[in-house]
């Protein structure tokens, strides 16, 4: 059988619907996480619990929601809560399994900026969004992902703004804050994906089938590590682009690219 | 027989919003009260300090009418399509004060403020970078555990807009779907302004009491304003206009188009039901939402 064609953006979804369990409790944004998680759930992971940060929990979408608070989530949602219980109850509390976060740059070691590129924050030359709920997700939830294409200016050494803590500047940093979540987990990029190794620097772990290291290499804003056992990921199936296609984003908004 | 508190928008906006004034305007996304910012603009109020965990179109065109002097938010971004183009530009530029926080920040200082308390405590997070740019997020110790809690003080706004799907005239308003932050903004705020797609009899409202998120009496004003919320969305009334949401990234690239839209939406019409009337009946078809009904809830006659 021959290798279906897709796009970047595809199979970046596709290894990040991997990465979850069936019955994971997971903290979902739009766009691509929702994707991954919408995937998850209709192939491997009938039992995964999608929550928004807008405060629906076990939501089931309808149809691609656009916003955070589409209100596609909230029919059909096992519960709606407010955002002091959400963030409170929900995620301080210990309850997530899974964050999806996104973010302008991630740095060697985990590290998110989503607030100002340069590093003047009271002059900023770019204005970014900021936090969002992704400063406390980085925290508390037990594991981290996250999605972005391989890009040097995405990936510096050390981000301008740490917006959301990965392993600060190696995992006994974060052990030290005594934060509960288990950190960035996964980054899974179109090249392939990146890990953190016993220090918590990010390091190539799997390339996607066609890809090289050397690819990877060149397009990280670090000196690159590669793991000594490299593996290749499985080929995205049939069965998964026809669910990305045709159910869950037909119209092509977030699959395109690449 | 108690007395009524319905009044028309502009005259509950004129009453009780001022030069200077700390605004709330509420809604995560969902129940935007976009209705109460445009008379805002029509007013001419200057100097506000626009305070919402996602400033949204709305305080971009609030801003780009020059009603602000500050912005306070946790997510400043057009949700689901990219940057909030006006907002960002006038922090870039200089000309715009911002004070930052996480979302949980953010409704930390709500809370705080709904329950009368100085401040909130959080669990840190391991990312400091924020707390260095922002001195009113702290630290204090837990005095029972001996370790660092993060503290953020009570946002008490001077206003409170809130928008919801029903209220009878003395303001006891049902709300659902999204709740967001409206229960803390409306707690939290010296006054209240409640917009409502619908005015129910009071009996409506005791019909279904766990529903009633904000009580009358902490509210000022309400205001009888259908279709408010567009172009974010009412649950089970009308859609998100997602398609509008994706036209103001086009729109918002230039301050001629922002100035015409200005222009044209906001002070060419006189009210809300102006400008429903003007967005015509393509956008209401577009925008009607089919019934999907709760099971019944059964209190009990005792």
């Amino acid at each position: 059988m021959s290798q279906p064609a897709y796009s970047s953006a595809e199979l970046m979804i596709v290894n990040a619907a991997r990465l979850l369990r069936d019955g994971d409790v997971v903290f979902v944004g739009v766009g691509q996480p929702n994707l991954a998680c919408n995937l998850a759930k209709r192939t491997h992971a009938p039992n995964l619990v999608m929550i928004y940060e807008a405060g629906v929990i076990g939501a089931e979408p309808a149809r691609l929601p656009l916003s955070i608070g589409d209100p596609t989530l909230v029919s059909g949602a096992l519960s709606v809560v407010s955002m002091y219980d959400i963030f409170a109850n929900y995620l301080q509390r210990g309850n997530v399994d899974v964050g999806f976060m996104g973010g302008a740059q991630i740095d060697k070691y985990g590290n998110i900026n989503a607030t100002v590129i340069g590093d003047d924050y009271a002059h900023p030359k770019v204005r970014l969004p900021g936090s969002g709920g992704s400063q406390e997700i980085a925290a508390w939830a037990n594991r981290c992902y996250l999605m972005t294409p391989h890009q040097k200016r995405r990936f510096p050494e050390k981000v301008d703004f740490m917006t959301s803590a990965g392993f600060l500047d190696g995992r006994a940093s974060r052990l030290a804050t005594g934060v509960r979540g288990g950190g960035m987990l996964a980054v899974v990029t179109d090249i392939g994906i990146l890990e953190p190794d016993e220090h918590g620097e990010l390091i190539l772990t799997a390339l996607h089938p066609g890809r090289t290291a050397q690819e990877a290499i060149e397009n990280t804003g670090w000196a690159l590590k590669t793991a000594p056992n490299l593996r290749i990921t499985e080929p995205v199936t049939e069965n998964e682009l026809r669910i990305l296609r045709q159910e869950l984003d037909p119209g092509g908004i977030y699959l395109k690219g690449g | 027989m108690t007395m009524t508190k319905l009044i028309p928008l502009s005259e509950a906006i004129a009453q009780h919003v001022h030069d200077g004034d700390t605004v709330y305007a509420a809604g995560f996304t969902h129940l935007i009260p976009f209705a109460a910012g445009h008379e805002i603009i029509r007013r001419g109020l200057r100097d506000l300090v626009l305070a919402r965990a996602t400033p949204d179109l709305i305080y971009d065109q609030m801003v780009a009418a020059g009603c602000a002097r500050k912005v306070i938010f946790s997510y400043m971004g057009n949700p689901g399509v990219g940057s909030l183009r006006i907002v960002r530009a006038e922090i870039e530029a200089g000309r715009l004060e911002w004070e930052e926080y996480s979302h949980f920040g953010m409704i930390s200082r709500l809370q705080a403020g709904a329950a009368g308390l100085p401040f909130m405590p959080m669990n840190p997070t391991a990312a400091t970078d924020l707390e260095r740019a922002n001195p009113l997020i702290r630290r204090v110790k837990d005095p029972y555990s001996g370790r660092e809690v993060i503290t953020v003080p009570a946002l008490n706004p001077d206003v409170a807009i809130v928008h919801v799907q029903r209220a009878d005239v003395n303001g006891n308003a049902h709300l659902w779907g999204i709740i967001g932050e409206q229960k803390e903004v409306a707690f939290a705020a010296q006054r209240v302004i409640l917009t409502a797609e619908e005015i129910v009899d009071e009996a409506v409202i005791r019909s279904d009491p766990n529903r009633t998120l904000i009580p009358g009496f902490i509210v000022d004003a309400v205001c009888h304003v259908p279709y408010a919320a567009h172009p974010s969305y009412a649950q089970g009334y009308y859609d998100r206009d997602n398609d509008f949401y994706l036209k103001w990234d086009k729109i918002s690239e230039s301050t001629e188009s922002v100035r015409s839209y200005l222009d044209e939406w906001v002070y060419g019409v006189k009210d809300r039901d102006e400008y429903w009337q003007k967005l015509g009946a393509e956008t209401h078809a577009r925008l009607q939402v089919p019934p999907r009904l709760s099971a019944t809830v059964n209190y009990g006659e005792y």
